[in-house]
């Protein structure tokens, strides 16, 4: 980074420190920051939808889908979520090679399944193994996204279900008796009321999400928990910066980082929950209309 | 046959200089990154160590192309049969249990000793707590020698232990610790005797990549016989290391 650092073992304090800080791992170090925020962002609508829909359908009135609606919330908070961290990834790689396998090689003769073995064509890999190394990131960091908005979709669901249930009957009833459709009552009144409702058990769910990112570990990306602790650990003389265990240090910055995430979103959640009890038949909508 | 590709794989050495940059076939390795001098992480971010160097060195031979990827040593088979990666090439010691699993080319390097290290020479390896690695032949050895085993994900963890009184005693490839007893002043050092263990390191591969096994296993001979991988090891393991 800086013109001074291409001998590290004549450098001392500070400018030891400032090379040190400024390898190319810890860059990859800070980027890894933006990978985690990232995958947030992203999570946060993909499991609000599943959980919308998956809402949606434990109330409907065809039984088949209400089936799936209910069954889906009920699997997932039942079963560790560790559980599907490691089997909706491993599932979706399978599964999409196996549709690919169907597509681009339809003469292939040999199980997919040799032993342990799961072989399909090379052609059918997802991604390909000529592909970049980027490219293979991304796929995992698609496939742990899939995997969280999968699982917390469920308890968005069940949240999202319970604020659809604690929207004022007396509404939905003078909806109907203004002649609304069943889907028009859903969509017009029931659906703009049930955020404020939500809203505590959603942003609960967001701390949960927080906290959750270091299992993308688990799922093979390289976050920052890995490189806290690869960063971290003692380094031999192999290493062009020998250091001692610093692993505490490492995640004390890593609390820091936590801490204040989640006191911004405490801050945000808060004004969000102000601006959607606005104009509510509740007791913070009602304050707000008295102090107005 | 095995001389068939033993002269193919030789000029392929003479050839490959020339085409470098045109080989065909992609091969993944994979690889721990946290195992110095073996594999590790460097500074820039790359990996780097003796599997680094033979690694790049034996897909030049067999005319691969190579990428290198990274993953916990927990579940580095798991991702090798699902098909993440090809090869791995990560310190792994030949034994039964994992050859019912996978595949694994000739050793590359002789069987290794472990050691053991601590902090004072007056241990009980007998009865005392020995951290160990997990899913490694030292974790294998401890648990059936009757000490207490304590298990961590990474190498480092193992040593840490030791450090801050968790464990008496690490057990690992005496050629990684050999650096932090050098380098730690005297605080760490070797007790009780060295172990033979395992039928050397090899690469590991999935049992269906019979082709891919027989290339780079033709690799490693042409470098075994040239002398280079003598070279290498000394390199990276000094001058005692045991060589072919």
């Amino acid at each position: 980074m800086f013109s001074y650092c291409t001998d590290p073992q004549t450098l001392e304090g500070l400018a030891w420190m400032a090379c040190y800080l400024t390898t190319g791992k810890h860059l990859l170090f800070y980027g890894s920051f933006f990978v985690v925020i990232g995958l947030m962002f992203v999570t946060v609508p993909c499991a609000l939808a599943m959980g919308f829909a998956g809402a949606l359908a434990s109330r409907s009135q065809i039984a088949p889908l209400r089936w799936i609606g209910k069954s889906y919330s009920a699997l997932v908070r039942g079963v560790p979520d560790i559980a599907f961290f490691l089997f909706v990834p491993l599932a979706l790689d399978q599964g999409l090679e196996w549709l690919r396998l169907k597509i681009k090689c339809p003469d292939w003769d040999q199980p997919i399944r040799q032993g342990n073995d799961f072989v399909v064509c090379a052609a059918a890999k997802l991604p390909l193994s000529s592909a970049p190394q980027w490219q293979h990131e991304v796929y995992g960091i698609v496939l742990a996204i899939a995997a969280f908005s999968f699982v917390f979709g469920a308890f968005a669901a069940f949240v999202l279900s319970g604020a659809m249930n604690a929207v004022p009957r007396a509404q939905l009833e003078t909806a109907e008796a203004y002649g609304m459709t069943r889907r028009q009552t859903t969509w017009r009144i029931l659906v703009p009321q049930m955020w404020v409702y939500a809203l505590p058990g959603l942003s609960n769910l967001w701390m949960i999400l927080i906290k959750a990112t270091p299992l993308l570990f688990i799922l093979g990306v390289e976050d920052i928990v890995y490189w806290a602790r690869e960063l971290g650990g003692h380094k031999t003389g192999a290493y062009d910066y020998p250091h001692g265990d610093w692993r505490l240090w490492y995640f004390l910055a890593l609390l820091v980082f936590y801490l204040s995430l989640t006191r911004v979103s405490e801050v945000i959640l808060g004004r969000l929950s102000r601006r959607l009890s606005r104009g509510q038949a509740t007791m913070a909508g009602e304050e707000m209309r008295r102090a107005a | 046959m095995k001389k068939l590709i033993l002269t193919t794989a030789a000029l392929a050495l003479s050839a490959g200089m020339a085409t470098a940059a045109s080989h065909a076939t992609t091969v993944r390795l994979g690889t721990e990154g946290a195992y110095p001098p073996y594999n590790y992480i460097d500074d820039n971010g790359e990996v780097a160590g003796f599997e680094r160097e033979l690694g790049d060195k034996l897909c030049e031979l067999a005319e691969l192309t190579c990428e290198w990827v990274t993953n916990d040593w927990d579940s580095i088979i798991p991702n090798l049969v699902s098909g993440n990666y090809d090869v791995i090439i990560a310190g792994m010691s030949i034994t039964d249990e994992r050859d019912q699993v996978i595949d694994f080319t000739q050793n590359y390097l002789p069987p290794a000793t472990s050691a053991y290290m601590a902090m004072s020479d007056d241990v009980d390896l007998d009865s005392g707590v020995i951290s160990a690695q997990t899913a490694t032949i030292q974790a294998g050895y401890i648990a059936e020698s009757g000490a207490t085993l304590v298990e961590f994900a990474t190498p480092d963890e193992t040593i840490a232990a030791v450090k801050n009184g968790e464990a008496d005693a690490v057990f690992a490839d005496k050629d990684y610790l050999v650096p932090y007893v050098a380098e730690s002043g005297g605080d760490l050092m070797f007790v009780g005797p060295d172990v033979p263990l395992g039928g050397g390191v090899g690469l590991g591969l999935r049992e269906s990549d019979t082709e891919l096994k027989g290339k780079l296993d033709a690799a490693i001979q042409v470098l075994k016989d040239d002398g280079s991988l003598n070279e290498m090891i000394v390199k990276w393991f000094g001058p005692d290391a045991l060589t072919y």
